[in-house]
């Protein structure tokens, strides 16, 4: 099968968990390492946002927060569009490995499927774009 | 039965592969809905090649033909298969190294200004000193 539904990687860092769990969960520590600017609602359902400096800005949802050992979060699938409903689940998970820390990020769900991959929900392109433009004749023609 | 992820993005890197078809999809999403009379007007492709590609297409599931009298079928692209390729696509773009490796930087050089003493903020410092 080529077609791969989860990344994984792992770090060794050289910093205790506490230390790397405040660079993954806070604004100033995701904004400095990850983005250029973050703002984060941390608990399970909060929202949090990363920008980068001329760049895009992603949306996510807080899904897991269990201090110092995991922390997830859902965002949109890179790549797709802006309205476009699925997402990727991301979780870090820390451990303490001697003085420093293991770190886990699996980013998982690539594979998902839309429900309706065959019905009309995903045709919504081409269909909106003849129907706005039907209705465009419509207000046109009435005028 | 649901469909597959796998055999959808093969079809559709399958279509893309070949150069009439991806001019042939190249047209339509950009002019919208055509017939192959339409197709074969504005590209440098027979019309017989393009009824064999159209044929194809439509069987992949990437464009639908709407309904009409033979000759004028027109044909519109369909983007559900395209955005299963997008993911693939997606998987393959993600770059986790890079932010990890940032990461990493980003908190040896906080352990850095925290003064905890490192060979490399002392020659920096030396250098600082002597410009100044």
């Amino acid at each position: 099968m080529g077609f791969p539904d989860r990344i994984e990687r792992t770090v060794e860092l050289a910093h205790p968990p506490a230390k790397v769990w405040a660079a993954l969960t806070t604004a100033e520590g995701l904004g400095t390492w990850f983005g250029n600017e973050a703002a984060i609602d941390l608990r399970p359902g909060g929202l949090a946002r990363m920008s980068w400096t001329g760049g895009p800005t992603a949306q996510m949802r807080v899904e897991r927060v269990e201090e110092p050992r995991v922390f997830g979060f859902t965002w949109q699938i890179y790549g797709l569009p802006e309205g476009d409903p699925r997402r990727t689940y991301v979780e870090f998970t820390l451990e303490p490995a001697g003085a420093g820390t293991r770190l886990t990020v699996v980013e998982s769900g690539f594979a998902q499927l839309p429900e309706d991959v065959h019905g009309k929900a995903f045709d919504g392109n081409t269909e909106g774009w003849a129907k706005e433009l039907g209705e465009l004749a419509g207000y046109l023609d009435a005028a | 039965m649901p469909p597959d992820v796998e055999a959808l993005a093969e079809q559709v890197f399958a279509a893309l592969a070949d150069p009439s078809r991806r001019a042939i999809l190249a047209a339509l999403a950009s002019g919208g809905p055509a017939t192959a009379t339409d197709l074969a007007g504005r590209l440098p492709i027979t019309r017989q090649a393009i009824a064999k590609h159209l044929a194809l297409l439509s069987e992949a599931g990437l464009v639908t033909a709407e309904p009409g009298e033979r000759r004028r079928v027109r044909y519109r692209p369909r983007s559900a298969p395209m955005q299963v390729a997008q993911q693939f696509l997606a998987a393959l773009a993600r770059d986790w190294d890079s932010p990890l490796n940032a990461l990493k930087d980003h908190l040896d050089r906080d352990a850095g200004e925290a003064g905890i003493p490192s060979a490399e903020s002392e020659v920096m410092a030396e250098r600082e000193r002597r410009t100044a």
